[in-house]
């Protein structure tokens, strides 16, 4: 039970982007994810590509209000990097030994299939970004993905004052979301 | 230049930075204009994935830093070469304890299963021979029988409470009404009844027994015994020689049952000079029956048969019963009264059926009881 309890706090520090949190997990868990990938005729890249993708499935079903963990955050990343990586393996033409472990997984498919549909919209997303060119595309990105007020903004890129900055941030947001919308409708 | 108002305005709506009064103009807005309704959906939707972009990007921001970060305190390392140990080692390891814990079990379970074979068979250099004493179960069902048979001639003699612990066949050696059985027969029971083939009951009392010779004397202690003062048959010193015919009398049912062959070894079991080895068919319950020649003359008692082989049978050579008297006659008056019948030779000559006529009254059915 305790070790329960350990685990969801963990995972919640984790959904709520505490480095504390995410160093804990990263160092219990990528080693034996490193083993398997290792063990698998994969590199020390592969395995940190693999594991750290795996992280970004877990947190955002960790963002979810409904999600409860039913195994070890351990079991869980593990199964879904075997996945990803069986997956790749087959993608690369190489023989899988099916039965390469004895480590106990659990059903994960339902999760990736989720994970893989968001990580089509990150790829829309991060190709609009880079169509819209500069600085456009500095602009956004201070202002959405680090969060930077519009007055450090205007500073950064020598604004003469953070109303033309914003000015200029709308006519950058127009543009990428007709970029962004005509990757997504076909998307859809 | 419009456009960009509007979607100024659109995104301080969906961050719930308008005042009250505009936030209501803006719904007014909303519900007569579905274009900007519509912009208002839309965008929405679109900060949403932005949003999720960047909690993504964030997060990998983080993960490379969480990386580097144990990387540089060497939590993790960064080699493309396998450095933990071999996969058969780490399952060691790992199922050492349950590897232990089904071995136990197994041990455990193999030595129960060998106690139990050892219990359920008993060690089979003992199964070589079998004593010839009637099982003391198969007993107890004939006597329920003869009981109720007995019952209308007399009363039977066998105390209600007694406890059968053997039973075997006995014939007279002395006519005063002493008797020969097995010692296995009577086991180490004192009393013991006899019956003949006629099912007339006595009450009679073990009073010698030679575990090593297998042999147990019997006296009749009963004032319904009738006793003869010559027996029709004398018990031979001497051997009977190879290849002689021979037969038996004995209850290995409660009927007195008749069975025939013929000496075919001078020894016994693993060369015992005190018995010798006959070929007829014996069955529990022969245990203690006489062993006649063709001239009617004792020459043994029946007492054990191999199990694998069939009709190997083994007889006590009647010399012992001589030697077992002589050896305690002096110590024991009780003992010395006996006189063993050796000269009586009246049924020598007769036809088979007509020597069995005359001796089947002096072979008898024994039951030892506690």
């Amino acid at each position: 039970m305790k070790v329960d309890t350990n685990e969801q706090y963990l995972l919640k520090g984790f959904a709520n982007n505490d480095a504390k949190a995410i160093e804990y997990i990263y160092k219990d868990v990528f080693p034996s994810i490193q083993t398997f990938i290792l063990n698998n005729n994969g590199s020390y890249d592969d395995a940190r590509d693999i594991f750290q993708e795996a992280m970004i499935a877990l947190y955002e079903k960790a963002k979810q209000e409904s999600f409860v963990l039913t195994c070890q955050i351990k079991t869980y990343v593990y199964s879904i990097c075997r996945r990803l990586w069986l997956k790749r393996l087959q993608q690369m033409g190489k023989f899988v030994a099916t039965s390469i472990s004895m480590e106990e997984t659990i059903a994960v498919e339902d999760d990736l299939e989720a994970h893989k549909k968001k990580q089509i919209e990150y790829t829309i997303m991060e190709q609009a970004l880079n169509n819209l060119g500069e600085p456009c595309k500095s602009i956004i990105e201070a202002y959405y993905i680090k969060k930077k007020g519009m007055l450090d903004i205007a500073q950064d890129f020598g604004y003469t004052n953070a109303d033309n900055a914003k000015n200029q941030k709308y006519k950058c947001l127009i543009r990428l979301k007709k970029l962004f919308f005509a990757q997504y409708n076909i998307g859809e | 230049m419009e456009d960009v108002l509007l979607l100024e305005a659109v995104e301080k709506y969906l961050n719930g930075e308008m005042q009250a009064e505009e936030k209501n103009y803006f719904d007014a807005l909303r519900k007569s204009t579905p274009e900007v309704d519509q912009l208002v959906v839309e965008h929405s939707l679109f900060l949403q994935q932005i949003n999720a972009y960047s909690e993504c990007k964030n997060l990998q921001a983080a993960l490379h830093n969480a990386h580097n970060n144990l990387l540089a305190v060497g939590d993790i390392t960064e080699s493309n070469t396998n450095n933990t140990q071999a996969t058969i080692i780490q399952l060691f390891r790992k199922y050492k304890k349950v590897t232990a814990i089904a071995a136990s079990i197994a041990c455990a379970t193999a030595l129960m299963i060998s106690a139990i074979m050892y219990l359920v068979n008993p060690p089979a250099s003992s199964q070589r021979i079998e004593q010839l004493g009637m099982e003391v179960a198969k007993l107890k069902r004939n006597q329920q029988v003869q009981s109720a048979q007995i019952k209308a001639v007399a009363e039977p003699k066998l105390p209600t409470d007694a406890v059968i612990t053997g039973g075997g066949t006995a014939f007279l050696i002395d006519g005063k009404g002493y008797l020969v059985t097995n010692a296995h027969v009577v086991k180490k029971s004192t009393k013991a009844t006899i019956i003949n083939a006629n099912g007339e009951e006595f009450i009679a009392n073990v009073i010698l027994v030679d575990e090593l010779k297998d042999l147990a004397i019997l006296k009749v202690n009963d004032k319904d015994f009738k006793p003869t003062s010559t027996l029709p048959y004398s018990i031979k010193k001497s051997a009977a020689l190879l290849g002689e015919e021979i037969y038996t009398l004995g209850f290995p049912r409660n009927e007195i049952v008749y069975n025939m062959g013929y000496l075919s070894a001078k020894t016994g079991l693993d060369g015992d000079t005190t018995a010798c080895q006959v070929s007829l068919s014996a069955n529990p319950g022969n245990s203690g029956g006489p062993v006649f020649n063709n001239n009617g003359e004792v020459v043994g008692v029946i007492s054990k048969r191999q199990t694998q082989a069939e009709g190997v049978v083994f007889a006590i050579r009647s010399s012992n019963i001589y030697d077992m008297l002589d050896a305690t006659s002096t110590s024991d008056t009780a003992i010395a009264k006996i006189k063993i019948s050796n000269t009586n030779k009246s049924i020598k000559g007769l036809e088979r059926t007509k020597q069995i006529q005359k001796l089947e009254n002096f072979v008898f059915l024994v039951k030892a009881y506690n």
